[in-house]
């Protein structure tokens, strides 16, 4: 695989996410908008902080005049679960320069880490794919950014003239069921998924997504957990 | 409160939560027990941001016909054990969505 064919896959996986994303983009321009930030800062942040999730919240608190260092730890709690994120790719990342390192963790949304992994895991017991695997994560993560910053400029521009939500925001959710559910190869995996869908929405009453997070971490300690029984048990 | 100042925080707390693993990488040997969580990182994480989005509608949760998502989000599940596919999940699920809003 050459390092155009690995972008070219990393681009092609990503974009039924971008139907998903683009709404959401959109609708973010329009809050930021209304929460009081100047059309140049709104659009600005699409590409400084890079995070969905965290510049809904961000907008919204600078909207209601929260101070500081709060908004910013908030934003920090919210965008927890990218480390996860991180942990998960470094081994794969690991003998790149560090250019490339600092590039790609810019890039790392949910969205684009999504995209990149099952093509990431393969890669490593690929030798044809694993030189190239960066270049994958590049597609996916570059291809989100792209669309990210159209997005928001359409929702700055023209966002508060469209007609209310047509649910295109379900996408996002339908292609995370659509890349999770063929992960699930094992009683492990699939007790990990079940208990952190549980948790999370067990914790959704607290602040700053926070529960998203635990219930990674809950998915993560269930999973690892169960599969450390079954090999004990195996011997 | 500067704007500004404010987003450039966010920028680089951001960004170092991003690289914090990425850069200490091959400087720093996590516990064998850290290692063995890793493979459960994608199913859980993405898990725990798509449960939600399916079963809570504004913070209550609903099972019945009045939440089409949680119907279309099962349609997906299985269409998408079945044939691994991400395209025909997609379309399943907006397929279903569509019609589900209309039946109920």
């Amino acid at each position: 695989m050459t390092s155009a064919q690995a972008f070219s896959l990393g681009l092609r996986s990503v974009a039924p996410i971008l139907v998903g994303v683009t709404p959401f983009g959109v609708i973010y321009g329009v809050v930021a908008l209304q929460s009081g930030i100047p059309p140049l800062a709104a659009m600005a942040m699409s590409s400084i902080v890079f995070a969905g999730s965290a510049q809904f919240l961000l907008a919204q608190l600078v909207g209601v005049g929260a101070p500081f260092l709060l908004t910013a730890g908030a934003v920090g709690l919210v965008n927890l679960r990218h480390a996860l994120y991180s942990a998960s790719v470094a081994p794969i990342l690991a003998r790149l320069p560090r250019r490339w390192k600092i590039l790609l963790a810019y890039l790392l949304t949910d969205e684009a880490y999504a995209a990149a992994i099952p093509h990431l895991l393969a890669s490593e017991t690929e030798s044809s794919k694993s030189a190239q695997a960066h270049w994958i994560l590049f597609g996916s993560g570059l291809g989100l950014w792209a669309s990210w910053q159209f997005a928001t400029l359409a929702g700055v521009l023209i966002g508060t003239q469209l007609p209310p939500n047509l649910g295109l925001d379900f996408a996002l959710p339908l292609t995370f069921i659509a890349i999770v559910v063929p992960m699930i190869n094992s009683p492990a995996m699939l007790l990990a998924a079940l208990s952190a869908g549980a948790v999370a929405v067990a914790l959704a009453v607290l602040p700053y997504k926070v529960g998203l997070f635990v219930g990674a971490i809950a998915g993560l300690v269930v999973g690892a957990f169960l599969s450390e029984t079954m090999r004990s048990r195996q011997k | 409160m500067n704007i500004w100042w404010l987003m450039v925080l966010c920028g680089v707390i951001t960004f170092l939560i991003r690289y914090s693993f990425i850069a200490v990488e091959g400087h720093y040997q996590p516990p064998s027990w850290f290692r063995r969580l890793l493979p459960f990182v994608p199913v859980a994480a993405l898990t725990a941001l798509t449960v939600p989005e399916l079963l809570l509608v504004q913070g209550q949760i609903l099972l019945g016909g009045d939440n089409p998502r949680l119907w279309a989000g099962l349609v997906a599940i299985v269409v998408a054990a079945l044939w691994r596919n991400t395209l025909l999940t997609i379309g399943c699920g907006f397929l279903s969505l569509f019609v589900l809003q209309r039946i109920w």
